[in-house]
């Protein structure tokens, strides 16, 4: 089980972990991420000195070269606000993974402590900060993915409890919605074939419900869903929720 | 290597076996799920007690198996200790051979799938008959069983036909009633002409010396029924502290292996027969194996041998529905293999250390398992291991992480990376020899590379809150 106890959010104030897929491809997820919060009343900080969350070397064994950069992390996240971060996989790695793989290190406390303030975006706003609907328009069908990273934590919940209160949307419900799509970080290189065996299954029960949007809490899965569907010359469009819900105050005029 | 060798079984699979496989898994996992969520307001709380139980088996088995040891001995049951799987296997040889016996009849049993004691006892002559429907087929055919459950989930009945054809047991016919009827009449005969009757076991009892067998075709009641020794092999691991820990231990595995209520049939076995009983063996044996366990029990992965071999675990595994059983070239497979195989392997671990790396650590398998075993996390741990063990198999297709560490613990070198990165949005993939890009790029389309744009809009927005919004009115 991922969950894990945080203390409650007394002040509007967080610290924003971009992500490195953010950083790198989606710098609109990131500052939707941004654009939310701040409509919230929430005052965003940005370490600059941020890269990556470690996940990459700890899912491939190596776990040396991944606790130099969850160090790294944890020297950048410093002070004690909460870590907010549009991603349930990097933000799983956080209070999940690098304890894993610093059970043994001298300077695990540090570590279990970004963990305990880390807050996956979507669960941060529903279960952090307590709101539970969402204003503005959002005039479309989804399909809601629920990545495997957020099982056992609150986002996934948070995430269609968020969506299904926006004016305008649904969100269809498709076959076999608890399996994973394939991504699974390195995973998606070594195993190719079998890596994108699954992302057509999924694709293909999504496809039967014919949404406007295929939408996720993590950018990764849909990286992979997306880059699927267009290889195959019959793209979808992706979205992080966090941009559904900085659309749907865009289209009800209330940013 | 180049290429992880489970991706690759999985790519060469014939595209009938890939059907085999996740059709009967799938099925397999939806009946699972609606018998425990339809009957019980939690199923997780249960799983989680369960789990409690066996892991405090696993902590405490140096007081649990003398235990269960004088228990089996005050029932008259001879007990054996095997600490290899030869050991196992000399053992069932021995008994075999002190009583001159030439027929044995087993009942399906996946320790002795560990121990190979099939091919070893027939080797010394000895007729070893598999009589579970799907053993005695895989049997028949030379073959591996590839679901610890459903031995024959890789096969469709046209196939299961032809082999009961060329194995002369009728002429061709696929239809499920017939196929079962003409295995039912073969073995029949073997049960009257066998000697002994070999089994596992499900659980054994601290409290009691209960052993416990769970079937639904009821061989290994006739196993036992006919013959006048049953021998029972049973892994270390498989001991309950008290009767009453069955109920629900005995309901989660039905329900969770193959979505009933509870298995057809479940025997309950004191020892060898005492009066006033007229049937049942003279003689029963206790061979308990080790092979490795004890060296698991002493890893960080001790909590695989909680483990109740359900198969929950294989049925819901997207990776396993893929590359099926036999791609995990060991006797356990999917998610539970992955974790037990390269760990039972001992000195040969590095050669199975890629089959933690099959799974992209969805947690599907923590999920259902009716043991609550934190699959993904021992498979993270056997990850790390096969890194600094340095196996090449674990080690195949997997992207280096050097060159990435560096950059990711150093700011502006991760700002110029995220620069320099633009050049993939000229050059075609094709020209950047980075082989986890190719392999990307197989199968996937890469989006835009925007690397560092999110930290420019950030520097270049005026003031947070109130100047973004004026910004978007006017956008
Ligand atoms: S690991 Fe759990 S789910 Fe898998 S076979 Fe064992 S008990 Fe069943």
């Amino acid at each position: 089980m991922l969950n894990h106890e945080r203390p409650p959010i007394t002040q509007r104030r967080v610290q924003l972990m971009a992500t490195c897929l953010c950083d790198a491809f989606y710098d609109d997820v990131a500052r939707a991420t941004v654009e939310v919060l701040e409509h919230l009343g929430v005052e965003v900080e940005f370490p600059e000195g941020q890269t990556c969350c470690g996940q990459p070397a700890f899912n491939g064994g190596d776990w040396e070269a991944s606790r130099k950069v969850v160090r790294h992390t944890v020297r950048t996240f410093s002070g004690d606000l909460p870590v907010v971060v549009p991603s349930g996989s990097c933000a799983a790695m956080l209070f999940h993974g690098a304890p894993l793989e610093f059970e043994k290190e001298s300077d695990r406390a540090s570590v279990e402590a970004l963990g305990r303030r880390t807050w996956e975006v979507l669960d941060f706003i529903v279960n952090g900060l307590g709101i539970t609907s969402w204003p503005g328009r959002y005039d479309a069908k989804v399909a809601f993915h629920r990545s495997c990273h957020s099982r056992g934590t609150g986002t996934g919940e948070a995430a269609t409890r968020l969506l299904g209160s926006i004016a305008g949307l649904t969100v269809a419900p498709f076959g076999e919605g608890e399996q994973c799509c394939g991504f699974g970080g390195t995973f998606s290189v070594s195993f190719p074939t079998i890596s994108s065996a699954m992302g057509g299954l999924k694709l293909d029960h999504i496809r039967a419900v014919a949404p406007d949007a295929l939408v996720s809490a993590d950018m990764s899965c849909l990286m992979h869903l997306g880059g699927l569907a267009e290889k195959e010359g019959k793209p979808i469009k992706v979205l992080h929720a966090v941009q559904v819900l900085r659309d749907a105050l865009r289209q009800g005029g209330l940013i | 290597m180049k290429f992880q060798q489970i991706d690759q079984f999985a790519a060469n699979l014939r595209a009938d076996t890939r059907e085999s496989v996740h059709s009967g898994s799938k099925a397999g996992h939806e009946k699972r799920t609606s018998v425990l969520f339809d009957h019980y307001a939690d199923p997780n709380r249960l799983r989680q007690i369960a789990g409690e139980i066996k892991q405090h088996v696993v902590e405490n088995l140096d007081t649990y198996l003398p235990a269960v040891e004088a228990r089996l001995q005050a029932n008259g049951v001879i007990v054996h200790w095997a600490s290899t799987a030869e050991a196992a296997n000399e053992a069932v040889y021995s008994i075999l051979q002190a009583r001159g016996a030439k027929k044995m009849v087993k009942a399906k049993t996946m320790v002795s799938e560990e121990t190979e004691l099939g091919h070893f006892l027939e080797k010394r002559g000895i007729e070893c008959v598999e009589t579970d429907l799907g053993e005695f087929i895989i049997q028949i055919d030379g073959d591996h069983p590839s679901h610890i459950v459903k031995p024959i989930i890789h096969k469709n009945r046209r196939e299961i036909a032809t082999s009961f054809e060329r194995h002369g047991l009728g002429a061709y016919n696929d239809d499920p009633e017939t196929i079962t009827r003409r295995a039912r009449a073969h073995l029949r005969h073997k049960y009257l002409e066998a000697d002994v009757g070999l089994t596992g076991a499900n659980f054994v009892v601290a409290e009691s010396g209960r052993i416990v067998l769970v079937t639904n075709e009821g061989n290994s009641r006739f196993c036992l029924a006919a013959t006048k020794c049953h021998i029972a092999m049973i892994g270390i691991e498989k001991i309950l502290p008290r009767d009453r820990d069955l109920g629900l231990l005995l309901n989660l595995l039905a329900r969770s292996g193959t979505g009933q209520q509870l298995t057809v049939y479940t025997e309950f076995i004191r020892g060898p027969k005492a009066a006033p009983q007229e049937d049942g063996p003279e003689e029963t044996h206790v061979v308990f194996v080790d092979n490795g366990r004890s060296e698991v029990l002493a890893s960080d992965c001790r909590e695989i041998l909680r483990c109740i071999r359900c198969g929950a675990c294989l049925n819901v595994c997207p990776v396993y529905r893929q590359a099926s059983g036999h791609a995990y070239r060991s006797v356990y497979p999917g998610p539970v293999g992955a974790v037990l195989s390269p760990l039972l392997a001992g000195k040969q671990f590095p050669e199975l250390a890629d089959l933690p790396k099959a799974s992209s650590l969805c947690g599907a398998c923590n999920e259902v398992c009716p043991v609550n075993i934190p699959i993904p996390d021992l498979l993270l741990r056997l990850r790390e291991k096969g890194k600094r063990e340095g196996s090449e198999a674990a080690a195949a297709a997997t992207p280096p992480m050097g060159a990435w560490s560096v950059m990711a613990t150093q700011p502006a070198a991760w700002k110029l990376a995220m620069f320099g990165g633009k050049i993939m949005n000229v050059l075609p993939a094709k020209y950047i020899p980075v082989p986890a890009l190719q392999a990307w790029q197989a199968k996937r389309t890469l989006p835009a590379w925007r690397g560092g744009a999110f930290r420019s809009w950030l520097r270049t927005r005026a003031q947070p809150a109130a100047d973004v919004r004026s910004a978007k009115s006017e956008g």
